[in-house]
């Protein structure tokens, strides 16, 4: 039981994550590596501030606004700068990492004794007896749930129309008379916010903060998108926000298994693999040569 | 009106390679004018079009619509009032995106794209209304993508979503070379009786010379931009397509062809 819960809450708070790489992979057609810095940027935000006893709460915004900067500025090094998208993610992830060193002040900063947003004397006072050993699970779905929910209107909105039509086809947003730059730039920074965010929350739930752990996130995040989309593919009634964070949890899953009969060193290997094994299944890349040849 | 006023335009400036297409060249188009232009492959008629639209830059000279000068504008800018159809029918529509929200897109043309619904049920039968003279169905697949549909079906959706918001100057770019001999017909008298509705002031690029020779109330032919014929009103009702074929062969004789 207890091994489902924690795939669960791992999967969803990636499944956050998952949800910005959504936006920049398959909406904006966008190779952001920026999040293996905006991930972590988001949890060095919240430790930071929760060291100095700031209401964890606040650094859920804190990390997202955090996040969403990060993102303006690789949209802007590669729209008003013209450097290629692959080139503007590198330079910003290898930029973060000096910025969350300095933000956290340490490489290693620890929040074991602090209040978060999983436990705190709010939660302990208000939520009945028999939940809380459940809190950190309940906390997450509720983030997970209106992280998506936020999402799903933005995308149905005007705006939210624009940039999917931006990722499509960005003549047409010229034609429509707006700047298609600026659209790109707006996607990023929601989508960087929302890794970031999923790094803030991570960072409270594992109750660390630690330089090294965005590295790999964009693959995580793929790789739960991937999965998602393609296991979805033919279910229009399933929302690609929902499919996607299914797909981050199924993925966390299968991590989980195959780390009980390897070493924690193997991690990244496993890593690489299964996402290696998901793109092969899911034959992803050659749908998406062909459908814009 | 747009006036193209005294337009140098070269390729790759300061190089070996450098080419001059547009030397000193000017044209206007009067309000409600339906210009058609032909002309061999290389003779500027698309970089004209780019340069009306700020597609490309310009060396100098001055582009003025409605008594504006747009030179400096940039292209989404102008796109406020111009509208443009492309040669190729993806470039016009969003693939992976609804029939519905293309047109709802389009509709909001000119307005703020917010946070409000993107498409608003209460327009779907005025879209219905729009793709129904279209006799391709299209007002039954309201929740189709794009993507599914034929490129001829794309192109007269393109045409549709480009004049759907008032603009001033529409411009079409072998809007028609891309399709099969009658779907082309289609989308050619979709065309002129979308300019003839909202008096459009319309310049278009064909290939096709029957296309110009029987639409639009002038002609112009271009050569290494430059205009060779310049027509409109009765003198252009009177020029045939063998008129302009043997000016064709003038002209690639000239070249050594």
């Amino acid at each position: 039981m207890d091994f489902i819960i924690t795939i669960l809450e791992q999967g969803l708070i990636y499944g956050i994550l998952a949800l910005g790489v959504y936006i920049t992979y398959k909406i904006l057609d966008f190779p952001d590596l920026t999040a293996d810095g905006s991930f972590p940027l988001g949890a060095a935000v919240s430790a930071s501030m929760i060291t100095r006893g700031v209401n964890p709460y606040l650094t859920l915004l804190a990390a997202f606004a955090a996040g969403a900067l990060a993102g303006i500025c690789t949209g802007l090094i590669h729209v008003k700068g013209k450097v290629r998208d692959l080139l503007s993610g590198i330079i910003m992830m290898t930029a973060l990492w000096t910025i969350n060193l300095r933000i956290a002040g340490t490489s290693n900063v620890p929040i074991f004794s602090k209040e978060t947003i999983f436990k705190n004397s709010f939660l302990e006072n208000f939520l009945p007896e028999a939940l809380l050993p459940y809190r950190t699970i309940l906390v997450i779905v509720i983030l997970a749930v209106i992280s998506k929910l936020l999402l799903d209107f933005y995308m149905s909105s005007k705006s939210g129309m624009l940039l999917r039509a931006v990722g499509d086809n960005d003549k047409l947003v010229i034609s429509l008379a707006k700047d298609e730059g600026n659209v790109k730039i707006l996607g990023l920074a929601i989508a960087n916010g929302l890794i970031a965010l999923a790094g803030c929350i991570f960072c409270q739930e594992e109750r660390v903060f630690e330089i090294s752990m965005g590295t790999g996130a964009i693959v995580i995040g793929l790789a739960s998108v991937i999965i998602g989309t393609s296991i979805f593919k033919n279910l229009t009634m399933i929302k690609a926000t929902t499919a996607v964070i299914i797909g981050s949890i199924f993925y966390k899953a299968c991590t989980a298994v195959a780390m009980r009969n390897f070493e924690p060193q193997d991690m990244k290997l496993i890593t690489a693999v299964l996402f290696l094994v998901v793109l092969l299944v899911s034959m992803d890349r050659k749908k998406k040569v062909k459908s814009h040849a | 009106m747009l006036e193209l006023k005294n337009i140098y335009k070269y390729y790759n400036p300061g190089t070996l390679n450098e080419m001059c297409l547009f030397q000193d060249y000017s044209l206007t188009v009067e309000d409600g004018q339906f210009v058609s232009v032909v002309g061999s492959n290389g003779s500027g008629k698309t970089s004209m079009l780019n340069i009306i639209c700020g597609s490309i830059p310009i060396e100098s000279g001055s582009i003025v619509l409605d008594g504006e000068d747009i030179t400096k504008e940039k292209e989404f800018r102008r796109n406020q009032r111009i509208g443009r159809v492309y040669q190729n029918p993806a470039m016009g529509t969003c693939p992976s995106m609804t029939i519905l929200e293309n047109m709802s897109l389009a509709d909001n043309k000119g307005k703020r794209y917010g946070l409000g619904r993107g498409t608003n049920k209460a327009r779907i039968s005025h879209y219905q209304e729009l793709l129904r003279p279209l006799n391709l169905g299209l007002e039954d697949k309201m929740d189709v993508k794009v993507g599914s549909l034929s490129g001829g079906q794309r192109q007269a959706m393109a045409l549709l979503m480009s004049t759907m918001t008032p603009i001033e100057f529409l411009v079409l770019d072998e809007h028609t070379a891309a399709l099969d001999p009658k779907t082309a017909e289609i989308i050619m008298e979709l065309t002129d009786k979308i300019v003839r509705e909202k008096k459009l002031t319309t310049i278009m690029v064909t290939h096709n010379l029957r296309y110009a020779v029987e639409y639009g109330d002038r002609l112009v032919m271009m050569h290494q931009g430059e205009n060779v014929i310049d027509c409109a009103g009765a003198e252009k009702q009177a020029v045939s397509i063998d008129d302009i074929l043997v000016k064709f062969n003038e002209i690639s004789i000239e070249c050594g062809n």
